[in-house]
């Protein structure tokens, strides 16, 4: 395997990574409130199909990617409707909003575009285009290290970089600041924090509105700059990618990036090699494919460092009578 | 607190969430500009208006019947078992070996050879998050989820680097042997001499579904297994406290519920494709969580809507060839039903306890003599 291959393999890495960090950091921030949410793909999807029909009407990605996160935080109200206001069962929600997303997308498609449930090819300034950082070229003379900041990490869209900005925030968010205290709190021990005086429905509602906002995010990624439109299906199991990348990182946001870069590593090899040989043992590409999904069925075993969730997840809160 | 009648509970609710779904499926045929009435015209057409409809909507049926049990089971112990479409993958796997590898003199005993073998590698399936549950804690809808799709990959390398026929593209087994082509309801019926169910894939599956049904109710509710299960599903606690181990509990419903599932294989695997192919489950593992809501993990429930979401799938691909609705209009309506039969169950629930609670107050104030 040559240099280039290397860095090919790096930089779609970095690319199908994007979308699975923004969703475990969506993730992230519901379940750390106690709701559980299943329907991170769903919510995605929706959001694809929502930025790319938009952007394609409009012209522009920008409105597109607003009426992406405003799909998916409708998605996300459903969930807290049914999970939080009505007290349901949270899981049972999040399957039908990934159903509802699976056959509204293609049913509103079908009937807006008429091309199979699919929307247009986006060019231009419908979709979101690559930005080059500063010194890319300058510095690519260097060796090993030029090359490889102007293939992997220059040369992204914004919302990469947005996605990767969002580590850190998260950090602060969660551990520095007092609504971050808070939500993390709700999701341990709600009737605590309904003693202190502050609202649990409240807290749980924007956890789920900025969960909303993330998978938004994450699907205006999936079809206006990763892909070049909408197509039935396109989430095709990254959120339940997320989902397992936000068990592998024991809901903690660093973690989470290594995860799911380990999970967008994984899918590029899979994506690149048909097969790989390792000695004279042949690995089909249904294991390469297949391989987050063990790794996260290991770690919940507890085999290798036992991941625990937030303790007050999946049940509803019920005020004291 | 019983402020409802029962009938309420079991029948009223989930009709009620029922006539919300199509309501709001409904809406959104008009909204497409098209005519909601000539759609369901077209879908009940198509659907049971010829007895070809019937045999593809008894057809499904069959598939969600034993995916519907399978999670009905898993729900009475309080296991959500999500991985009936993985269960039904591997439990085609196990079809499809029994079928290929063993040279049957009869398709009743390939029948049977092949019940054990999809019971058998549904069970296993389900037995793996089960155990991890049941001793290592982990979440079961999370493996369940997690199994899913390693079942996807471990059927797309068996299929194209195993069982696949040498020289073939398409990832898929070879023909299964004639001995073991399951009869066809038609050829069931003409023996009587009626020409039924003609050239539509209804076959002799029906009967083992319904037979699992009668076999699933005498479990839960005959049955002291049934009621150890039902049991831990209400309260472990006391369940613990009553002297009936957890482990135990968690592994048989789980058990049972994948081989349920893993059975579904004997419909549309023998009964139908008679190969094994990529997609063969087609979502039907999911529809029994549908399924399994709708009729209150009740298995004459589970039966009926079976049955209704028979008619959505049998309809809906019809919609989808007179219409310019695609059928992906039945995954909506599937998700409209999960939605307001399960999640969002309260909802119509509240208001309606509150409606018998104030009937019962003003009932009991009638017959009460005035002081």
């Amino acid at each position: 395997m040559d240099f280039l291959t290397i860095l090919q393999i790096l930089d779609s890495s970095v690319r199908l990574a994007v979308p699975l960090l923004l969703a475990c950091l969506a993730g992230l921030y519901s379940e750390r409130a106690g709701i559980f949410d299943i329907g991170l793909e769903g919510k995605m999807l929706a959001a694809a199909f929502a930025s790319a029909a938009i952007a394609y009407v409009s012209g522009s990605v920008w409105i597109g990617l607003l009426a992406g996160i405003a799909a998916s935080m409708a998605l996300s109200i459903v969930h807290g409707l049914a999970s939080i206001t009505f007290r349901g069962n949270q899981l049972i929600s999040g399957v039908a909003i990934n159903f509802l997303a699976a056959g509204l997308t293609v049913v509103v498609a079908q009937n807006w575009f008429k091309q199979g449930g699919r929307t247009p090819t986006l060019e231009g300034p419908a979709r979101f285009s690559e930005i080059t950082l500063p010194f890319a070229d300058a510095l690519s003379g260097i060796p090993v290290l030029g090359p490889l900041y102007a293939e992997v990490i220059s040369g992204h869209t914004i919302i990469a970089y947005v996605a990767f900005l969002f580590v850190p925030l998260t950090w602060w968010i969660l551990f520095r600041t007092r609504f971050g205290l808070r939500l993390r709190a709700v999701g341990e021990n709600p009737a605590a924090v309904d003693t202190a005086g502050i609202s649990v429905i409240w807290l749980r509602y924007s956890a789920i509105l900025i969960c909303g906002v993330l998978c938004g995010l994450a699907g205006a990624y999936l079809a206006t700059a990763l892909q070049a439109g909408f197509t039935k299906d396109m989430s095709a199991g990254r959120g339940f990618i997320a989902l397992a990348a936000l068990i592998f990182a024991k809901w903690r946001p660093v973690p989470a990036l290594y995860a799911t870069l380990l999970f967008g590593f994984l899918a590029a090899v899979a994506t690149r090699f048909q097969t790989i040989n390792i000695g004279t043992f042949r690995v089909p590409v249904a294991f390469t494919e297949s391989l987050p999904y063990i790794l996260t069925v290991v770690i919940l075993a507890g085999f290798v460092g036992k991941a625990i969730p937030p303790r007050a997840g999946g049940a509803p809160y019920v005020k004291e009578r | 607190m019983d402020t409802m009648p029962k009938w309420a509970d079991i029948v009223l609710i989930p009709l009620i969430g029922l006539i919300l779904a199509f309501l709001l499926s409904g809406l959104m045929v008009l909204a497409s500009g098209q005519d909601p009435w000539e759609a369901i015209k077209i879908m009940v057409e198509g659907a049971v208006g010829s007895s070809y409809g019937w045999g593809y909507t008894l057809y499904y049926a069959t598939n969600f019947i034993f995916t519907g049990l399978a999670v009905a089971i898993a729900f009475h112990a309080a296991m959500f078992n999500i991985g009936g479409e993985g269960q039904a993958m591997v439990g085609g796997l196990g079809v499809a070996i029994a079928c290929l590898f063993i040279p049957w003199p009869h398709w009743t005993l390939a029948l049977i050879g092949a019940m054990i073998m999809g019971g058998l590698f549904g069970a296993v399936w389900a037995a793996i998050p089960a155990w991890l549950q049941a001793k290592r804690g982990s979440h079961i809808v999370i493996t369940t989820i997690m199994f899913n799709f390693i079942a996807a990959g471990l059927l797309n390398y068996m299929l194209v680097d195993v069982l696949k026929p040498v020289g073939a593209m398409e990832p898929a087994t070879a023909k299964f042997p004639e001995a073991t082509h399951l009869p066809s309801l038609n050829d069931v019926f003409l023996i009587f001499g009626l020409d039924l169910f003609k050239r539509s894939p209804v076959n002799v599956s029906l009967f083992v579904a319904l037979a699992a049904c009668v076999g699933l109710w005498a479990l839960i509710w005959k049955m002291k297994l049934g009621y150890q299960i039902r049991a831990f599903g209400h309260s472990e606690p006391a369940a613990k406290y009553a002297g009936i181990s957890p482990t135990r509990m968690i592994m048989i419903s789980m058990i049972i519920s994948g081989a349920l599932a893993g059975l579904m294989a004997i419909n549309n695997v023998m009964g139908e494709a008679e190969r094994l192919v990529l997609n063969s489950v087609e979502g039907a593992g999911f529809i029994g969580i549908a399924v399994a809501l709708m009729g209150r993990s009740h298995p004459l429930g589970v039966l009926i809507a079976a049955l209704l979401f028979g008619f959505l799938y049998q309809g809906g691909a019809e919609l989808g060839l007179w219409t310019s609705i695609p059928r992906e209009m039945v995954t909506v309506i599937q998700a409209l039903v999960i939605l307001f039969t399960g999640a969002l169950d309260n909802m119509i629930r509240m208001p309606l306890e509150r409606f018998f609670l104030a009937r019962a107050i003003r009932a009991r104030a009638a017959s009460t003599p005035a002081e």
